[in-house]
């Protein structure tokens, strides 16, 4: 191998500015944070409803539940990050369209961090259908027998036995949303992976995998 | 919205057609090349020889720590430092395609290997055959057996992930939807295209996984 080797690029100043390109890293490690947290809750929040409508007694909810795991499992990230960048705005009004292409704040930021936590929501909904599948048929009948409605069987009974369940195979998913994050250098998130192309130094992508 | 042209799916048959065979031929390459050589960590990680347990170890946990499109550029970046010369983005995709999926095609395999019951092992061992003839004869085609719906599962995902060659612009499906998009200016259009290949494909293969999931249960 007879690469020069550069480390001293981390502390060079960035060609366009004031700040040194170890600073614009840090900005990226901020925007990547930023992305994966924001899509972690919403895919917790509609995981979870989705993974326990997967197991409703009624056939109409589990065959949409179903549709929706199947809908972000089958494709792509990247092919995804491009359908909510492009494809998604074309389908509303015609305003909102507009102000979705020209004026949204921070519009890379939000596509992503929706994209991404619609597409880990449907990993969270496989995990907690198996937990509820899990519990022992019992819990379910002795909450129905006490009086509780199927919707307070859930809240109080069914659902905080089966997330405890859960919590092992979800922190995997959680490291799963950091690195999927990366995608969204396509549609030009300033996260890590964006400036390490850009830079086009291997090293500073080595350091910061 | 009514804006929308979907005559333009007509003249881009053709390259899609090649992209989704270099798209085909990649994954298929790479999951021979990483369930080969994914077999061979799980051998390593499972060997009773501890530096080379440790090698692979490092070298799994390595690739499972960092994203895809991360490898796939410093493999790219990288690559023609140590043969010499540039091999193209589809070489330097194949490449790295069966170095990271190898990580985790092992895992697989050491799970596989692992979920064997123990009294198999023995009563090979009692039988006269030696640890590679009891490896090879006794438990590897139980484990793979018991690991096959896995395999295929993990094999959906490396079809969805070859989409991120994107990255280093080598000619896979996504690309040559795009590219075509670009040239007749309806991008919207054939990423809805390209959207709908993939999720007809993997869904089908996911259902077909499901099926044989059903055949092959682990007997024990």
């Amino acid at each position: 191998m007879n690469y020069h080797w550069n480390w001293g690029i981390f502390l060079e100043q960035v060609k366009a500015g004031d700040e040194t390109y170890l600073a614009w890293l840090f900005t990226g490690l901020g925007w990547t944070l930023a992305v994966s947290l924001t899509a972690w809750l919403i895919a917790l929040t509609i995981g979870i409803a989705v993974g326990a409508l997967r197991t409703a007694p009624s056939r109409l909810l589990v065959l949409l539940a179903n549709a929706w795991v199947e809908l972000f499992r089958n494709i792509p990230l990247l092919v995804q990050m491009f359908l909510w960048f492009f494809v998604v705005p074309e389908f509303l009004p015609r305003e909102w369209s507009l102000w979705v292409k020209q004026e949204m704040p921070a519009k890379e930021f939000v596509t992503a961090a929706l994209c991404l936590g619609f597409f880990t929501s449907s990993r969270v909904a496989e995990q907690v259908r198996a937990g509820v599948g899990s519990l022992p048929r019992g819990q379910r009948d002795a909450s129905l027998a006490l009086g509780l409605t199927l919707g307070q069987a859930y809240r109080h009974v069914i659902l905080p036995q089966a997330l405890r369940i859960v919590i092992p195979p979800l922190t995997s998913e959680f490291m799963n949303v950091f690195k999927n994050s990366s995608v969204a250098f396509a549609i030009g998130v300033r996260g890590m992976a964006l400036i390490e192309a850009r830079t086009r130094v291997p090293g500073l992508i080595a350091r910061s995998g | 919205m009514g804006e929308f042209d979907f005559s333009v799916w007509q003249p881009s048959l053709p390259f899609i057609r090649d992209g989704l065979l270099f798209t085909l031929r990649l994954t298929l390459v790479a999951m021979t090349g990483g369930i080969v050589i994914g077999t061979l960590l799980a051998l390593a990680r499972l060997s009773p020889i501890a530096p080379l347990a440790r090698i692979a170890g490092a070298y799994v946990d390595l690739m499972r720590s960092i994203p895809l499109v991360l490898v796939i550029l410093w493999f790219f970046l990288v690559i023609p430092f140590i043969t010499g010369s540039p091999v193209g983005a589809e070489t330097s995709a194949i490449i790295t395609f069966t170095a990271f999926e190898a990580a985790f095609y092992c895992e697989i395999m050491r799970s596989g290997i692992q979920s064997v019951p123990r009294g198999q092992v023995n009563a090979a061992f009692a039988l006269g055959l030696g640890r590679a003839q009891a490896m090879i004869h006794v438990i590897l085609p139980q484990a793979v057996r018991n690991m096959l719906p896995v395999l295929l599962t993990q094999t959906i995902v490396l079809f969805q992930d070859t989409s991120l060659v994107y990255a280093i612009g080598a000619k896979d499906m996504l690309k040559a939807a795009d590219v075509v998009g670009k040239n007749y200016n309806r991008p919207v259009e054939m990423i809805v295209l390209s959207a709908l290949i993939y999720f007809a494909i993997c869904f089908s293969l996911s259902l077909a996984v499901r099926q044989l999931q059903k055949r092959v249960a682990i007997i024990r």
